[in-house]
């Protein structure tokens, strides 16, 4: 039997339909169901699931009671094992993270979830990136790349995991905006973490030639780029992303995946540094800064490395920052610039300009830098 | 009587499936297409067995495990192969772009197979060789015509080798000039060749890639900030992969100059540039022609490539050696090259090659080639118009613009529209027994296709491959799933394309794959 996981975020996408923009808060969520929305997610839900009926005799979902994934599980006549049950009949975030750890228990080799981006968060916050998950799209705000692009896809990729074919796996980024700000039509996006997701390896690379190198083995080029070339007696501030954790594994140094880590002759000065601690190594030695496009939308700063003040780019100074990030990331940008948000205006145009981005070894791109 | 129907839009094409076996497995022990008569008495006497002066130590102990099979059934299997390809000459080759896949005029074909090309030795004394040497000489006068560089050489066999020779005379040059390791940077545009990055790096330099505008065209501020001294050279197609003519090229090579760089044209495809515009004007120090591209030699499997690499007064002294000169009414070879970078191939190139390109440059004096360079230009233009009238394609940059020899266009609509991705169109595409090619990797355009008609196709050509790339667009709306498990009528159907990245799934010899299909 293979076990796969299931946590259906029963409100996800009510929002949506009614020009709410997505559901966090339950002030929000009555004015949702007030304005007549209806659940998204069971249909979505079993759109998914369809796609697994192939396998539906080998195949255990671990799942939450009633509209939090057994209902869609058992209408397709899907075996189900359940092992958390909410207390309220309206879910809340609360529901989904206890359910993702007791699914994680019973050690299943998917979780498959349906949500949106808040819904992913939840998700993270419970398992880390010690469970393999994928999302389900169904909430109103999608803007992780840890959902599959439409609820088939998702089913058909989870298929093929469940069937140990053509799979990898890749971490992706967490991100969510603040509604707040997004009902009042400003996007601020924030890095909250990374997920495992799956990934069919037919549409990772190139099929006619193996010589396009894949995200892992760009960011370890890129790594070995920036080890070979650090400087005695300079202060490295290693911001957050797994681009710049290559750098750190090169270096075989412990380091923070969403913090900032200080280096210096390859030794770890400080792991997940505040600006404070920031702004006493820059004081006192010559550094340099690298950092890599996080949290969506090709923020280089402001969005989740406050930590990296105006205070500190100040005394850093531009020339000594060095952009680093995989190629299909720039791609991603389609010609859009590289965004910075410090908070400090005369920073962010201090900032503006071109740069030399490192995307592979002695590999650079000349990309544009603007402010928000 | 009936009439022949010929009411289809598109073509009924069905290619030939055989299923035939590779040809180890049609191997039978004792079978033998021709047994070769041994040496007559009278000449063993003279000449020896042949085999008796071999060295023990480089004696076969054991036969070659060649398969054994009658002659009838080698060729039937080699004609069974060739019926399940699709050659330059059966279909109509558009869809090959930025290979300029042009028609190979079979007398020049000909012309390469007669007696007195191919007795020819390269260690023949040079009085033995004059004709060849003259097709040479005067072959490297029509490029210096054409392209107004001062001396070419025939010796890089294609045209990243071409690249590469490029990028070893830099280094040189910056040797002699004592800044080789100051100079550690190359230039160049993500819309360029591949090889203008990976064959620089393979010399050891850093390489920094320009981004599109908004309109396509190299980012002139971004390139601003890339120049520097530590510049060694700029590595550029003009146009690019996406058919669009940078016009400012000459700031571009003049910065470039200022800094103390060289500056390096890919001109592998000048299908659009012949009689119009020339490397010398646009400021460059040397650029290289495909002989098997713009000059209708034929192209891969077709037969062996040329990179005609041409470089200015200066920098002739930097060649490969030998190049082929002209004195006292005698050709000759010419070693006398003080900074030569060294060989990069055997003795001269290809040099029927050579011939052929010389041949048809010939046919065509400088008036036609202008005329090949206008048709190519209006043939995809035509092909361009007609194309995006269709609601899912679309080609970025320079709205409203032509293009010049080629187009990358994207289908990026349609996919959104029907799920339908450009490979999915790739492969119905063999089933109306044609071939198009989406676009190097990464893809910085989404679902390309890039197309390059050239100047062969005549308008019923282009109006059947237009007709069939709208009927199968109208598919990927109508009845996406014919598409996505295409193609149907080619030699083989849809295959499992994850293996393709799988190196344990790959058998590049017979051993190899004995040894992997091996059961325990």
């Amino acid at each position: 039997m293979r076990k796969i996981g299931l946590i259906v975020n029963p409100i996800a996408g009510m929002g949506g339909k009614v020009g709410l923009k997505g559901t966090d808060g339950t002030h929000i969520l009555d004015k949702a169901i007030r304005l007549g929305a209806i659940p998204e997610a069971p249909a979505k839900t079993i759109k998914a699931l369809e796609k697994l009926l192939p396998v539906r005799d080998r195949l255990l979902i671990v799942t939450c009671s009633g509209n939090m994934g057994q209902e869609e599980a058992e209408n397709l006549g899907f075996q189900t094992k359940i092992v958390y049950k909410p207390k309220k009949t309206i879910t809340d975030s609360n529901d989904t993270k206890l359910a993702a750890k007791k699914i994680k228990e019973e050690e299943v080799e998917l979780l498959l979830f349906v949500g949106g981006d808040g819904t992913a968060r939840d998700v993270y916050e419970s398992v880390g990136n010690r469970q393999l998950v994928l999302g389900i799209p169904a909430g109103v705000k999608i803007h992780s790349p840890v959902y599959a692009n439409t609820p088939e896809k998702a089913g058909e990729l989870a298929l093929l995991c469940v069937m140990g074919k053509n799979i990898a796996v890749r971490e992706e980024e967490v991100v969510d905006i603040d509604e707040e700000a997004f009902r009042r039509d400003m996007v601020r996006t924030q890095l909250y973490g990374y997920l495992k997701v799956p990934v069919d390896k037919k549409f990772m690379q190139n099929k006619k030639a193996p010589t396009p190198l894949g995200e892992e083995a760009t960011q370890k080029a890129i790594a070995l780029d920036i080890v070979d070339h650090m400087e005695k007696e300079i202060c490295y501030i290693i911001g957050p992303g797994t681009t710049t954790r290559a750098i750190m594994q090169a270096l075989r140094l412990p380091y923070t995946l969403l913090g900032v880590d200080v280096v210096m002759n390859r030794k770890i000065m400080k792991k997940d540094a505040s600006e404070s601690d920031l702004l006493n190594y820059v004081n006192q030695y010559p550094s340099k800064l690298i950092l890599t496009p996080t949290g969506g939308q090709g923020y280089l700063l402001g969005r989740g490395n406050q930590q990296i003040s105006g205070d500190v780019i100040k005394k850093v100074g531009k020339e000594n920052i060095i952009i680093v990030s995989t190629n299909s990331k720039i791609i991603e940008l389609r010609g859009k610039p590289l965004l910075v948000y410090t908070g400090d205006k005369k920073v962010d145009e201090m900032l503006k300009g071109y740069y030399r981005v490192k995307v592979g070894y002695g590999m650079e791109v000349m990309y544009r830098v603007e402010g928000e | 009587m009936k009439r022949i129907s010929r009411d289809h839009k598109v073509r009924n094409f069905h290619q030939a499936k055989w299923d035939e076996p590779i040809i180890f497995e049609l191997s039978n022990e004792g079978e033998r297409g021709i047994l070769v008569p041994e040496a007559e008495e009278e000449i063993v006497k003279v000449v020896g067995d042949g085999v008796s002066k071999i060295p023990e130590s480089m004696k076969r102990e054991k036969l070659p495990n060649l398969p054994e099979i009658n002659q009838k059934r080698v060729l039937m299997h080699y004609l069974r192969l060739s019926q399940e390809t699709l050659g330059g000459d059966l279909n109509i080759e558009i869809g090959q772009g930025t290979c300029t896949m042009k028609y190979n005029p079979k007398i020049n074909e000909y012309i390469a197979r007669m007696p007195e090309m191919t007795e020819l030795h390269p260690l023949q004394d040079e009085s033995t060789v004059q004709g060849i040497l003259e097709i040479i000489y005067k072959t490297d006068l029509c490029m210096r015509e054409i392209s107004g560089m001062d001396q070419f050489t025939f010796q890089p066999g294609g045209g990243s080798q071409a690249i590469f020779t490029m990028a070893s005379i830099v280094r040189k040059y910056h040797r002699e000039h004592g800044e080789e390791n100051q100079r550690d940077e190359i230039i160049t545009t993500v819309y360029s060749h591949p090889s203008d990055a990976a064959a620089p790096a393979t010399k050891g330099y850093k390489v920094i890639t320009i981004m599109p505008d908004e309109e396509g065209y190299p980012d002139y501020e971004a390139f601003k900030n890339a120049v520097s001294e530590r510049t060694a050279a700029f590595f550029v197609a003009n146009p690019e992969d996406t058919g669009v003519f940078n016009p400012r090229i000459k700031e571009f090579t003049d910065l470039v100059r200022k800094a103390g760089g060289l500056n390096c044209y890919d001109q592998a495809n000048a299908n659009g540039l012949l009689g119009v515009t020339r490397a010398k004007e646009a400021g460059f120090d040397m650029c290289f022609f495909n002989l098997h591209k713009t000059f209708s030699t034929p192209h891969g499997c077709g037969g062996p490539g040329g990179g005609a690499l041409g470089v200015v007064k200066e920098l002739i002294d930097y060649l490969p050696k030998p190049i082929v000169g002209f004195k006292d009414g005698k050709y000759f070879l010419n070693y006398d090259l003080d900074k030569s970078i060294g060989k990069v191939r055997l003795f001269n190139g290809v040099p029927q090659t050579v011939l052929k390109a010389y041949a048809w440059i010939m046919s065509l004096g400088a008036e036609g080639l202008y005329e090949v360079a206008k048709v190519a230009v209006l043939n995809n233009n035509y092909l361009f118009k007609k194309l995006l009238e269709h609601k899912g394609v679309d080609a970025p940059y320079i709205r409203g613009k032509q293009r010049v020899e080629q187009v990358r266009y994207t289908l990026e609509k349609l996919a959104e529209d029907t799920g339908i991705s450009t490979e999915d169109i790739a492969r119905r595409v063999m089933d109306f027994g044609m071939h198009y090619w989406t676009s190097h990797h990464p893809y910085y355009v989404p679902e390309p296709i890039t197309l390059e008609p050239t100047e062969t196709p005549s308008k019923e050509d282009l109006d059947e491959y237009i007709i069939t790339l709208h009927h199968i667009f109208d598919e990927a709306y109508e009845n996406p799933e014919i598409i996505k498990n295409a193609p149907h009528r080619s030699t083989i159907h849809k295959i499992d394309e994850s293996s393709f990245d799988d190196p344990e799934k790959w058998a590049p010899t017979w051993r190899v794959y004995l040894r992997k299909t091996k059961e325990e």
